[in-house]
């Protein structure tokens, strides 16, 4: 069993997220978020399990479920309900909203909307850490070097690409598994399976078993791990990133999850039975964690209902504040000039 | 120098100034590139030359995830037309990078695209797709038609630090021309000759239509300007708006279809210019491809593509 303090931090990151997607719900209910949002209750060990196990410097790509990554991530609660509100003190300035949170300072490069196209971007983004590593020809386009079959160069940073199994099935990500594969790129392909695209079941769409079958098709190791299990998802992270960071190239991992809401605020949930709802409420990844802390006097039952309410504190305060300031948008001409980057800007 | 090796030496030259200029394409190592634009470059810079397979969408994707941590990625997609291929990392994502992520991110991505017909090689590798990008919000678009503006502007693309996409029709690589001293900016068109008679507005390898169309004019006393838009988008309005008050006389000539293109919007820039529109003394005439795929049939390829001489004729009509 994992140290103390890392299931602590765990199960904090979890509640924040918990309380977080609950908030989120309230607030579109209420009419407060304009759009539309999609909500990663249940998913919360798959999120906190990657974001505890990365370094400083490990870039993230999430999906558009993404507010559990980016919490876990370090971002502020506040500017991310500020980003909902469309507000200028957003992390996005309100020009990118649930979908799209981006957090330069926390090496979260934002979600593509498109699911699937973050997979190439968190693919680039290895170039780039490769790159940076090696002062050889690691790349090498002459006849006589072969990057497959170069010695490994170690790295000190990854970056992930998450997608979800309904992504799994796009070119973008096959061919994005094919290039790193070619050129030993330190990219984590993390595929968080929640069981359904949209409504499509991966059963159904998915010619493999498990999508990390699929590794084997581009010569890197895959793994599949219960998602819900924060102890199992840390461990699989750990020992795929230090594959990673000895340069031996990407690894596929494959976390089974659930998501308990449907896929965004418009789904009445019609493919599935409220039989298997239940039965995976019973799995919830908090609720696992929990216990697990408990057997192991890690906390008392006391000290879990005061962190769940100081957390839950925590996250009301900071939607009231982003509240508050929420009337506060861009101009037009600050929304026009960001089209373009200009000369000045850091790249 | 040719317009081939311009974009070779403004390569090579980016890449000596800045390691973080990388190039990335199908067979543009060793091969040299379909059109042996990138010729013996991995020699110089074996770092920064790097061939990929045949994924351009994972390649084009990565490039833009590589410009977003602060490289100024080059991506060679081998013909124009594969185009369809890139639309998502480029259009999706590349464009509207700066602005969804609240300026957070740039991304310095240079798109060369060599297009056109004239080359015998059917219409799923001779198209002009540039007009398909003008409703892509945030990219720029780039057409030299010349080896010193090649040389210029593509540097000045990839040292720019929005995505640009860089089109080189096919037909002027083996083109020569000398390489000024002077650099030329984004966004700035180039006015050829000052006749004070009809201003004809092109872009690429129809600015030599443009001025093969100018001499036959000049021969029936008619004095032509040609205005080389070489940036497509944003348009150098300016130049524009003040060359065809000059003359009070607008053609437009492209060799893509006429839908939707560059043209038209150059054409809707000065109708919507109340001076400019004032000055006009007859129609706008556009010239543009014919309206169907490229034939493969020599003739009938070459019939597709606006003819000086029917140009100079049907301007001549206008006096």
């Amino acid at each position: 069993m994992i140290d103390k303090n890392l299931c602590a931090d765990a199960l904090r990151l979890m509640l924040n997220s918990r309380f977080f997607e609950e908030k989120t719900e309230e607030l579109f209910k209420a009419g407060l978020i304009h759009g539309t949002t999609h909500l990663a209750n249940g998913q919360e060990a798959a999120q906190a399990g990657l974001c505890l196990a990365l370094n400083d410097g490990d870039w993230i790509v999430p999906t558009h479920r993404c507010h559990g990554f980016t919490i876990c991530k370090g971002s502020s609660a506040q500017a991310m309900f500020a980003e909902m509100f469309g507000s200028r003190h957003g992390l996005a300035k309100g020009l990118g909203g649930s979908m799209h949170m981006p957090d330069k300072e926390h090496y979260n490069l934002g979600s593509s909307a498109v699911v699937g196209s973050g997979v190439p971007l968190a693919t680039g983004i290895a170039f780039k850490l490769k790159f940076d590593s090696t002062k050889s020809a690691a790349f090498a386009t002459s006849t006589a070097q072969n990057p497959k079959t170069c010695p490994p160069v170690p790295v000190k940073n990854l970056s992930v690409a998450i997608f979800g199994d309904g992504a799994s099935s796009r070119g973008s990500v096959h061919e994005s598994m094919n290039i790193a594969s070619i050129w030993k790129l330190p990219v984590l392909f993390y595929c968080e399976n929640n069981r359904y695209g949209m409504s499509a079941p991966s059963d159904k769409m998915v010619s493999v078993d498990r999508v990390s079958d699929r590794a084997a098709a581009y010569s890197i190791p895959g793994k599949v791990v219960d998602g819900n299990d924060f102890e199992a998802v840390y461990n699989a992270v750990m020992e795929a990133a230090a594959y990673i960071r000895e340069g031996n190239g990407p690894c596929l991992l494959e976390v089974m999850t659930y998501r308990f809401k449907g896929h965004s605020k418009s789904d009445r949930r019609l493919y599935r039975t409220s039989d298997e709802e239940q039965m995976w409420l019973l799995r919830d990844p908090i609720l696992l964690l929990e216990q697990k802390m408990i057997q192991n006097s890690y906390m008392t039952q006391q000290e879990i209902t005061d962190l769940e309410k100081s957390c839950r504190a925590d996250i009301e305060e900071q939607a009231k504040k982003a509240l508050a300031s929420s009337g506060e948008k861009l101009s037009e001409d600050e929304v026009l000039n960001l089209v373009y980057a200009t000369k000045e800007d850091r790249l | 120098m040719t317009f081939r090796e311009a974009i070779r030496k403004a390569m090579a030259d980016e890449m000596a100034s800045d390691k973080n200029v990388v190039l990335f394409g199908e067979d543009v190592g060793v091969y040299g590139g379909c059109f042996k634009v990138t010729e013996g470059l991995w020699k110089e810079y074996p770092d920064q030359v790097i061939d990929t397979p045949v994924s351009e969408e994972g390649f084009t994707g990565m490039a833009v995830g590589a410009a977003m941590m602060g490289m100024r990625p080059i991506v060679e997609i081998m013909y124009a037309d594969f185009y369809t291929l890139i639309f998502d990392p480029i259009v999706n994502h590349a464009a509207k990078t700066h602005f969804m992520s609240g300026g957070q991110f740039c991304c310095p991505i240079t798109v060369r695209l060599p297009e056109g017909s004239g080359t015998g090689h059917g219409a799923q590798h001779t198209q002009s797709p540039e007009g398909l990008f003008l409703n892509g919000t945030g990219l720029k678009l780039v057409a030299p038609s010349n080896p010193s503006d090649a040389y210029h502007l593509l540097r000045a693309s990839i040292r720019d630090n929005n995505p640009v996409l860089f089109f080189e029709h096919k037909l002027l690589y083996p083109t020569e021309g000398e390489i000024s001293q002077t650099p030329v900016e984004l966004g700035k068109a180039k006015v050829i000759g000052n006749g004070l008679d009809v201003t004809i507005i092109a872009y690429s390898h129809a600015v030599l239509t443009a001025l093969e169309t100018a001499e036959l004019l000049r021969e029936e006393g008619i004095n032509a300007t040609v205005v080389d838009l070489r940036t497509l988008n944003p348009l150098d309005k300016e130049t524009i708006f003040r060359e065809v008050r000059k003359t009070g006389r607008a053609v437009l000539i492209q060799d893509p279809n006429g839908i939707g293109g560059i043209d038209a919007q150059v054409c809707a820039a000065i109708c919507q210019d109340q001076k400019t529109f004032a000055s006009l003394k007859c129609r706008v005439l556009q010239f543009s491809g014919k309206d169907t795929p490229i034939p493969f049939s020599k003739d009938l390829e070459r019939l597709t593509i606006p003819q000086a001489k029917d140009i100079a004729v049907a301007i001549g009509k206008l006096f």
